[in-house]
């Protein structure tokens, strides 16, 4: 892997994974692998929230199309919810959200479902670490550049059908 | 992008914190603290060797006083840690508490990554989302919850009954539940306590009998926590009390039923004496057992197996307490606390097979010693092997269950002690010669490293290694009829085998088999290994990140009594503050619905787990009770038409935040 500071020499891309981690289980675990000194690769960028349940599929779409190239999701294990069934919730949301990705042309290992519980530090580890090299083989998303792209071929092909149509009344 | 209305300016100020070198050596803190005095809004930016420290606190609520500041960001360490420490600064420095933001820059970044340039964008990054999260944050008010002054305490061993006795001492009422049909734990099985070697009967039951007698004390055995409903301050619970089959209120223990039972000699493995002995359908756990009451085993009576029996114990009680028919009861209370005092359970010996448990009927376990050699045990301490045989020479195997990447990887703390305490105590009963099988002694404790001195005098014999095999494979003749064990001795570095009569294996400390059960029943978490999982290992040992629920003794990780007492005492104190505040400040973190924007659709109603949604059918709107509102936000995730928000967690905070940390995300081709 390479470390930030060849990226900058070669300027190579590293993957960018935004995580949402649930108060009660993942946040903790995080927080276990820290305590515990667990190393792993810095491409994940936690945000917490009180539970997975609490995750708006909105929420990964909006990371992915501000130029994510992946997105984690932390929860308690089934039956263990801190709110008793928030993860389900999530689950089901999830579930769907998956295939609306794979509808975008958004690969499957670009998002992830994890059930971490707050022992697992050494989960949290693997977990983003395994995901990091996922993503990188499958290289950078780039949403808000295609989204640029595709403004600019807006914008030319209204150009085109606007000088057209000036072209048919003249 | 901020293009949203605001009362005030923003004025932000930002502390990056160095924690020593626990930070700064991986972070460039000066960097960051540059970096981010350059984004809009940011008033203040700095950093500083311990903000958590006075000093820390004070540089906030001064700079909010001389620069006007309404945001406070922090980057430190967890917020499962700070959070708490520096809202109430920024409370101090006149500001609403809920206007602080923290960013973990320590147990997220310094502390997982090596690479200090990767570190630093990481830290700016999340400095970033924070700032930007802040914009949205708004004065809220804490709520109180009222603290119900009663505790319920969940096993009544010895850390159940020293917190019991602590919180029923300061007038508060406490109920005492217990599983089995007596309290006293793993203590009450014990002979003698190390270092001391005080007798552990002696020093229990006069606690046990304040325990029953304490009017604070509502002590009910052979029960089980069912159901907990409710939150911190306003516990309900529900308690299965199981059927004795004798009257409580009548029973005074006199055992004369036990006496007059069909059975004139015991059947069925007694718990007890770790099914080294024998009892009746009709028993009383322990002479000491407390409460004195007795029960009846419906898996052993005749008269419930077939309806037939002469039931001369009915006509033996005076008091007419036997009650065939009696049924269990369920009993509901209101606490305001909880302390689970839950205990373990040793380790399975025969899950190392090749130590000879179960196959030879002279290897013991430790606990099997501890009855043998006990007055009250099943051969009144006179310490004859199951051969009937009385041994000359012992094996004493430590670490069996524990240090063991096949079994259980932890050091079970107690074993090093007891062993030795077990080897004085055979050398006293028998005067064999004792040897002690062992890695390392671990004897750290007051006054243990000064017993284990005591037993080298007492020639008690200590190799060094760990034994391979228990077997009857005699190649000398010497060697006929014992066991052997074999075990290399690294300290002369030769594989030594040494014929015993007894073998005691010091089997290790395990979390209860139903922990995970007990677990999910109270809504806290386990460590790896199963034990429960403390809210802080160093700081908050007792709490559980549930609030009002406490934890003491085994159940938290193996413990030896003296620290088992200390924690419950700790745990006794924990409640007590709760109970002597009165209330508790919880997170405003409830939804609420935009009555404007909701649809009357009825998606949340069915999604909240605790029926804190209702609609009011006139208006065909949400409402929410924020009294039941525990904050998960699920139904703000799922309302269609976004018009539920949650405290501190808005759609607003959080997608602002997704736009912080991306922001700087280089434009890259693909």
């Amino acid at each position: 892997m390479l470390t930030a500071g060849e990226q900058s020499k070669t300027n190579t891309w590293e993957p960018r994974i935004v995580a949402f981690f649930c108060n009660w289980c993942t946040y903790t675990a995080a927080d276990l692998a820290g305590v515990s000194r667990l190393r792993h690769a810095p491409n994940a960028r936690i945000i917490r929230v009180m539970c997975s349940g609490r995750v708006d599929p909105q929420f990964i779409l909006d990371a992915f199309s501000k130029g994510a190239d992946g997105v984690l999701l932390g929860g308690c294990h089934p039956g263990d919810c801190h709110y008793m069934e928030g993860n389900y919730k999530a689950l089901r949301r999830m579930r769907l959200l998956k295939r609306m990705l794979k509808d975008m042309g958004i690969e499957e290992h670009r998002f992830r479902l994890e059930w971490i519980s707050a022992s697992e530090g050494e989960r949290i580890k693997t977990v983003i670490n395994e995901m990091t090299e996922q993503v990188r083989t499958l290289g950078p998303l780039g949403l808000p550049k295609k989204f640029e792209e595709w403004d600019t071929e807006m914008e030319v092909l209204e150009r085109t059908v606007n000088g057209k149509e000036e072209a048919v009344h003249a | 992008m901020h293009n949203y209305e605001q009362k005030e300016a923003v004025r932000i100020g930002f502390y990056i914190c160095h924690c020593g070198h626990n930070i700064a050596s991986i972070v460039d803190v000066k960097a960051v603290a540059e970096y981010v005095k350059s984004l809009p809004g940011v008033v203040v930016s700095c950093e500083y060797k311990y903000m958590c420290s006075d000093p820390g606190q004070e540089l906030i609520q001064k700079d909010i006083h001389e620069h006007s500041l309404n945001r406070i960001i922090v980057a430190s360490c967890s917020p499962l840690l700070h959070e708490h420490t520096f809202r109430t600064a920024v409370e101090k420095g006149g500001l609403n508490p809920y206007y602080f933001q923290m960013v973990n820059i320590r147990e997220d970044v310094s502390w997982v990554h090596t690479d200090a340039k990767a570190a630093t964008e990481k830290s700016k990054d999340l400095a970033r989302a924070a700032v930007q999260r802040v914009f949205h944050h708004k004065a809220l008010e804490t709520k109180h919850v009222k603290i119900h002054p009663d505790v319920l305490i969940v096993g009544g061993g010895i850390a159940g009954i020293h917190a019991a006795l602590t919180l029923a001492n300061s007038g508060k009422k406490v109920f005492l539940v217990e599983r089995q049909p007596t309290i006293g734990g793993h203590m009450a099985m014990f002979d003698k306590t190390f270092p001391t070697l005080d007798c552990a009967a002696c020093i229990l039951t006069p606690k046990m009998s304040q325990v029953k007698n304490h009017p604070n004390i509502t002590l009910w055995t052979y029960s089980e926590v069912t159901k907990v409903d409710g939150y911190v301050g306003n516990y309900k619970i529900t308690i299965k009390r199981k059927p004795r089959y004798i009257n409580e209120e009548l029973c005074v223990g006199c055992m004369d039923c036990i006496e007059k039972c069909v059975y004139k000699e015991g059947k069925t493995p007694d718990e007890f004496n770790v099914g080294l002995s024998k009892r009746k359908p009709v028993y009383i756990p322990f002479p000491q057992a407390t409460p004195q009451i007795v029960l009846i085993d419906p898996e052993a009576c005749i008269e419930f197996k077939s309806g037939r029996c002469k039931k001369t114990c009915v006509e033996a009680c005076d008091r007419k307490a036997i009650d065939f028919n009696q049924k269990e009861e369920m009993k509901e209370i209101e606490v305001g606390t909880i302390i689970l005092a839950t205990g373990y359970h040793t380790f399975d010996a025969k899950r190392v097979p090749f130590y000879g448990y179960g196959k030879y009927p002279n290897v013991y376990t430790s606990l099997e010693v501890e009855r043998l050699v006990n007055a009250s045990g099943p051969t009144g301490g006179e310490l004859i092997l199951r051969d009937g045989r009385h041994p000359k020479t012992v094996g004493i195997i430590h670490c069996v269950g524990s240090r063991d990447k096949n079994t259980n990887r932890w050091c079970s703390r107690t074993c090093c002690m007891y062993s030795l305490k077990l080897a004085h105590l055979l050398k006293e009963h028998t005067e064999a010669e004792v040897y002690n099988f062992y890695i390392d002694i671990r004897a750290a404790g007051k006054s243990y490293e000064e017993f284990y001195d005591k037993l080298l005098d007492e020639n008690v014999h200590f190799i060094r290694g760990r034994v391979a095999e228990v077997s009857d494979w005699a190649v000398r003749s010497s060697e006929e009829g014992k066991l052997i064990i074999r075990a290399e001795d690294t300290m002369i570095g030769i594989v030594r085998r040494i014929p015993v009569d007894m073998v005691v294996l010091a089997v290790g400390m395990e979390p209860q088999s139903d922990s995970q059960d007990v677990r999910r029943l109270f809504n806290i978490s386990c460590s790896t290994e199963g034990f429960f999982l403390e809210r802080h290992p160093k700081l908050a040992p007792v709490d559980t990140f549930t609030d009002g629920i406490f934890i003491a003794g085994a159940c938290q990780g193996p413990k030896d009594i003296p620290d088992s007492v200390a924690q419950a005492g700790a745990a006794a104190a924990q409640a007590l503050t709760l109970i002597d505040t009165g209330e508790i400040e919880l997170e405003p973190n409830t939804a609420f619905v935009v009555q404007d924007d909701c649809s009357g659709c009825r998606t949340c109603l069915t999604i909240c787990p605790y029926n804190a949604i209702s609609r009011d059918e006139a208006k065909q709107k949400a409402f929410i009770n924020e009294a039941l509102c525990k904050g998960c936000g699920t139904c703000v995730a799922a309302c269609p038409s976004g018009a539920i928000k949650q405290n501190l967690f808005e759609d607003e905070m959080i997608f602002s935040e997704i736009n912080g940390l991306l922001e700087n995300t280089p434009v890259v081709c693909c």
